[in-house]
């Protein structure tokens, strides 16, 4: 199973102090999220993209690329590209660029962006939303997979004779998730194509979250992909942790009561009991992720928000060590001893799954079990024959 | 809904307790429920007091997802075969709270529901209020609208309670025989669902 993070890139006063970074500072804060989420074991960092301030991540490959400089191991996602206003032509090329500079460290989630100005400044209409996303997948899915590529679709120009280049890494392109929190249509979509189906898992409650999963799992199964058990599915997730739960608590709720998303509205306890945020100790934090299960069924992937509502970099490098020393190597035990066999992980490029061989074979200098043991069998017979 | 009876859900936005708007809504179930009867209808009635989920309905706005509370509410409405909508008259309009209610159910959760609009207000000048106002709401909603809208004065409530023309009384029963025939000649319908029968992915892609 995978864990990490994902940052969406808002500039947000932090409500305590009344402070706002700079841009300048803003950008510098994601890059060390992501640099850190390698550092603590995470396994993802992925970008969020947004054109409209208050956000910085309008060019999502640019800082992957950065990123992908910088670290050896993570994986690199999005959170969300948006398949609707930008041209899959031009999402084809950035991202096998990106996996090949990445070594094949890519993968990408589709998204369609519920800004309704991004639309019209990027050419669109807020009202071709599904359509766009999936007509422009649809071009996108070939364009990855055909060397020469001729279309004609309704939102797009036509295309004779192209090429996108680079060719994805290898041949292989990028594994993609859809994202949704309430269409339909997108679950349906990752079904037909046997892509992942991510719901962000933060905004709605989780019997919602369930009807959504349980959808494209039935989907999938019915598009021939395997049972629905075996469907590729994310989550994500919004934790603050501190030992005591009532620390957290009253060290978040500041946040949580201007966030953007949620300010005004429910108390934090009622928001907690009707979604999935979990503010508490870190053992809730455990309980309630392994809860998710319950009902998505085993699953190959957790993110969690990082950065955000202005909580200080400090901060979030603190709950990021948390995450890393107390939370994850415990989920990633409980979540491998309850995943039955047949359940895949999550696909990545061959390159990846070679490399991550690599690192879990024995070491070069083998261990000191490895050689008690070695020098046990050479030394002792290993039966007496009869 | 069964062949024998028919669901009617009241929605009030009174905010005193108890409200004249609540009073109202009460005289039309119960004339409605005896128009039933006498086709031979059970009416099965179900009161939504908006002041009960005023801060479920800010929070809905805010957070994109009802209460449960909230949530029952919504569905109740969705699954009545007819509605009473009940609001005070606020600055020349329904109340904030009453529109609250209705931004928040789902668009087309109303269309076709046999539907009866009465409001209250202190006097009778604005009692327009409901044609220009409520009855535009309820049009974009594709809501059945019946053809009686009432308005209740404080003064109706001192007159002589008996049919005389024109009284609150004659309205609330012609209002409510029409709004109980539409809910006896409406046909079961069953809301879509686009969990259980997705549309195939061959038809989303080719039906632009």
């Amino acid at each position: 199973m995978q864990f990490g993070v994902f940052s969406v890139g808002d500039i947000t006063p932090d409500p305590t102090t009344g402070r706002t970074v700079s841009e300048a500072d803003r950008i510098q804060i994601m890059i060390t999220v992501a640099l850190k989420a390698e550092e603590v074991g995470l396994d993802v960092f992925a970008a969020g993209e947004h054109h409209n301030p208050p956000f910085i991540t309008s060019s999502p490959t640019t800082m992957l690329g950065f990123i992908a400089a910088q670290t050896s191991r993570l994986l690199l996602s999005t959170a969300t590209t948006l398949i609707t206003t930008n041209d899959p032509v031009k999402i084809a090329e950035d991202y096998a660029m990106l996996q090949h500079l990445a070594d094949g460290r890519v993968d990408l989630m589709m998204g369609r962006g519920n800004t309704g100005p991004v639309y019209p400044w990027f050419g669109q209409d807020i009202r071709n939303g599904i359509p766009l996303a999936y007509e422009h997948y649809a071009l996108l899915h070939r364009l990855w997979r055909e060397d020469v590529v001729d279309w004609e679709g309704k939102l797009r120009t036509p295309l004779t004779g192209f090429t996108s280049v680079p060719r994805p890494l290898d041949g292989v392109p990028p594994f993609v998730w859809h994202g949704s929190i309430r269409s339909p249509e997108i679950a349906e979509q990752a079904a037909y194509y046997g892509d992942g189906f991510f719901h962000n898992n933060i905004f709605w409650p989780s019997d919602h979250v369930k009807r959504m999963v349980e959808l494209y799992r039935r989907r999938w199964e019915h598009y021939g992909h395997g049972p629905a058990d075996q469907a590729i599915v994310g989550l994500g997730g919004h934790v603050f942790m501190r030992k005591n739960s009532q620390d957290a608590i009253r060290e978040f709720r500041p946040y949580f009561d201007h966030a953007p998303v949620y300010g005004g509205g429910p108390s934090l306890e009622d928001y907690m009991a009707q979604t999935p945020m979990t503010i508490g100790s870190p053992q809730q934090v455990i309980d309630r992720t392994l809860g998710f299960r319950e009902f998505v069924g085993d699953y190959q992937r957790q993110l969690f928000i990082a950065d955000h509502a202005g909580l200080p970099l400090k901060t979030v490098l603190e709950q990021m060590d948390i995450l890393g020393e107390d939370v994850v190597p415990v989920l990633r035990r409980e979540f491998a001893a309850l995943k039955p066999a047949h359940v895949p992980e999550a696909p990545v490029h061959p390159r990846v799954a070679a490399a991550r061989a690599a690192l879990e074979a024995p070491a070069v200098e083998p261990s000191l079990e490895a050689a008690v043991e070695t020098r046990a069998a050479v030394e002792t017979p290993a039966a007496v024959p009869a | 809904m069964t062949g024998s009876s028919r669901t009617l859900v009241v929605v009030s936005a009174g905010l005193g307790q108890p409200s004249s708007t609540r009073l109202l809504a009460d005289r039309l179930t119960a004339a409605v429920e005896r128009h039933l009867g006498d086709g031979g209808l059970q009416g099965r009635v179900a009161i939504v007091e908006l002041r009960d989920h005023a801060q479920d309905l800010t929070n809905h706005l805010l957070t994109g997802f009802p209460s449960p509370k909230l949530q029952a509410a919504i569905d109740s409405v969705l699954g009545a075969d007819g509605l009473i909508a009940v609001s005070p008259i606020f600055s020349a309009s329904y109340s904030g709270l009453f529109k609250l209610f209705f931004d928040v159910v789902e668009r087309d959760g109303l269309a076709g529901m046999p539907t009866l609009i009465a409001a209250t207000g202190g006097t009778a000048r604005h009692s327009l209020a409901l044609e220009h106002a409520l009855r535009p709401l309820f049009a974009y909603l594709n809501a059945a609208t019946v053809a009686t809208s009432v308005f209740a004065a404080a003064e109706d409530w001192g007159t002589a309670g008996v049919a005389a023309d024109g009284s609150l009384v004659e309205r609330i029963d012609r209002a409510a025989a029409e709004l109980g025939a539409a809910m006896t000649a409406r046909q079961q319908r069953m809301p879509a669902d686009p969990f259980a029968d997705p549309v195939p992915f061959e038809d989303l892609l080719g039906s632009r």
